[in-house]
């Protein structure tokens, strides 16, 4: 973290000395931003320029110049102030959007991550053997693009051709995993497949940094496995938690590739199924009004939206300790 | 690559047991050996409990590989044996028409698209890893004014929703004529926040200033130092940074569906979508195509691992 400055080199008097130092700071700085030049200019061209771009075409809507008897021309921007946010936030498909996010992920988060803690610590115990094999089979689905997991899930869900729902109508079980009732349930399973594993991993580096003479501490006081595992090792990945919820929380406000393709077979899903969808749809002109304007305000209240639920979690679990 | 695994899996997990013959007291009695990362047997968990943790370790397993598996077995079937055979088990194989078929439906652009996402994953990769390394280097070990104030953006940035800069970045690219291009897929993939959080952690554990100070002391240019000493010394983080932009990039599929409308440009997610929603295709052969669209990043985890859990660890243990 902190750079030593170079010991003067013989005997300088204190003006020389400043002037030395003086200049071998500026000769730091200089490479210092060389060195982070390219990644800030990337970083500007992706994140900051759209940003920007994105608050500015906020304020705008394409609108037909009106020159033509049909109110047609061409299309120019309009400053339209808020209107694109005024559009945004009545709109109850964005709203019904935003729902079905919310409780799928006041569903989904908490099962993940708690199933993810309990393999976790189920590895870091003395209770298996062949930890690898386990480590690495959880977190093999990670290795599945999303889309493809999303691919694979849809068709297994599917039930002419699917091995589930086959096997549980054979045991007198008719389960519709398309159904309006079952499908936010069923894209909670494929994300929780995806990512449990990758969950675990970071849940498992945390606890294998546990100093171990806490646990010993612990023994020698006569504290029970279970003892150490609920007042050492919890408490203790506490970190990591909030990182994997916050992962979570910022991951799941984008849910797009479930719901796209399970849409392609459940038509009734419709385009705007999560605001993320209506976004991506409003973008493109297939909902009303489209366009830049009205897709970048839907960005934002996203952006918003995600980032207050974000701070309001961390800042619960800060208050927590 | 397996004698590897065993050997770790001796080392970090410690349950190797077995009491050796010869352990033995003078008067014949074997003893156990206190071992560093093995209990001690009274802290030794009962059978049963061992048993049972078994039960339910593989049940998970299971549900973990089991699609994986089912891809395996679908990707050998027609449609008509998908509905007819038993889900979990081969029947006549026909992994040669199914390809036949993916090469067909897909007109021939099924390789172009897993070359295609080679290409942007590697390039992506490759030079997203360098800008990073270089950025987290200066972060850890230089002093300059505005030093803070780009370390608290490049920390905003990771927590910022990728997905909702697609559209923004969208209208960017398309008022500079930049989207259908490959272009469009590879900038934004070079920039990895993670990365740059990822090389300061290394950086700073592992480059010793002293050891720069000599480099200048002999009068190393920073370029120098920065190529053939920080680099090196780095190189565990750079595959692990390397690998997380690999598989970002490898894995993003509304980046691409945003950017690119020629088949030709296409990374193979995005050409498994189209050809899953635009026909109503032999499911057979898509699930080949996803089978083969994933093997590359699995062959890369397994050999990989261990980069990728020293990657996680940086991440939750010390942010």
């Amino acid at each position: 973290m902190a750079t030593q400055q170079l010991p003067p080199s013989g005997a300088k008097t204190p003006a020389k000395l400043v002037a030395t130092r003086g200049r071998a700071e500026a000769k730091e700085a200089r490479s210092g931003r060389l060195f982070v030049a390219p990644f800030l200019i990337m970083f500007t061209v992706v994140f900051l320029i759209p940003m920007i771009v994105a608050i500015r075409q906020s304020f705008f809507t394409k609108k037909a110049a009106g020159g033509g008897l049909f109110g047609g021309g061409e299309a120019v921007d309009v400053f339209v102030g808020l209107e694109n946010y005024a559009a945004v936030v009545t709109d109850t498909r964005f709203w019904a959007g935003i729902g079905r996010v919310v409780g799928y992920a006041a569903f989904q988060i908490p099962v993940m991550i708690l199933m993810a803690l309990a393999l976790a610590l189920v590895l870091d115990s003395f209770l298996t053997r062949h930890v690898t094999i386990y480590r690495l089979g959880f977190f093999l689905p990670y290795a599945v693009p999303g889309i493809v997991a999303a691919m694979v899930w849809m068709y297994m869900y599917t039930p002419e051709i699917s091995p589930i729902v086959k096997g549980l109508s054979a045991l007198g079980l008719d389960v519709n995993f398309m159904g309006e009732n079952m499908i936010l349930l069923s894209m909670a399973n494929m994300t929780t497949w995806t990512f449990t594993g990758y969950n675990m991993l970071i849940f498992l580096a945390a606890l294998q940094a546990i100093p171990h003479d806490l646990y010993e501490a612990a023994r020698l006081d006569g504290a029970t496995g279970f003892q150490v595992t609920t007042k050492i090792k919890v408490p203790m990945v506490r970190g990591a938690a909030l990182l994997t919820v916050l992962l979570s929380i910022i991951g799941t406000i984008q849910l797009f590739n479930e719901p796209t393709v399970m849409a392609t077979v459940n038509p009734w899903m419709g385009n705007d199924y999560t605001p993320m969808m209506m976004a991506y749809n409003t973008m493109l002109g297939q909902i009303s009004p489209g366009g830049d304007g009205p897709a970048s305000a839907i960005s934002i209240v996203m952006a918003l939206i995600a980032g207050g639920l974000a701070v309001v979690y961390a800042l619960l679990q800060r208050k927590k300790d | 690559m397996t004698s590897a695994l065993v050997d770790e899996a001796a080392s970090t997990s410690g349950q190797v047991t077995r009491v050796s013959k010869k352990n033995r007291l003078l008067n014949g009695k074997p003893y156990r050996p206190s071992v560093d990362g093995i209990p001690t047997k009274s802290m030794m968990p009962s059978t049963t409990a061992r048993t049972l943790t078994l039960v339910v370790l593989v049940g998970v397993l299971i549900y973990f590989l089991a699609p994986i598996f089912w891809v395996l077995v679908s990707a050998s079937k027609s449609n008509s044996e998908l509905i007819s055979s038993s889900g979990f088990w081969f029947a006549d194989i026909q992994y040669a028409q199914n390809y036949a078929k993916l090469l067909e439906w897909t007109q021939g652009d099924f390789w172009r698209w897993v070359i295609n996402s080679v290409f942007y994953s590697t390039t992506a990769g490759v030079v997203g890893t360098l800008i990073s390394v270089a950025a987290g280097y200066s972060l850890a070990k230089f002093r300059f004014r505005e030093r803070g104030a780009t370390l608290g953006f490049i920390m905003a940035g990771m927590l910022m929703p990728v997905a909702l800069l697609t559209i923004p970045l969208y209208i960017v690219f398309n008022s500079v004529g930049l989207t259908n291009t490959i272009w469009a897929v590879l900038i934004p993939s070079c920039v990895s926040p993670f990365g740059v959080f990822l090389g300061r952690v290394y950086a700073e554990s592992s480059v010793p200033t002293e050891l720069l100070e000599a480099a200048r002391l002999d009068g190393a240019s920073e370029a120098r130092i920065f190529f053939t000493v920080v680099l090196r010394l780095l190189a565990p983080a750079m595959v692990t940074i390397f690998l997380f932009i690999f598989v970002g990039t490898w894995n993003n599929f509304l980046l691409p569906l945003m950017m690119l409308n020629d088949s030709s440009l296409k990374p193979v997610t995005l050409g498994l979508y189209g050809m899953m929603s635009y026909f109503n295709p032999q499911k057979g052969a898509v699930m080949l195509g996803a089978l083969l669209s994933v093997l590359p990043l699995i062959i890369l985890f397994l050999g990989l691992q261990r980069y990728w859990q020293s990657g996680l660890a940086a991440g939750a243990v010390k942010s």
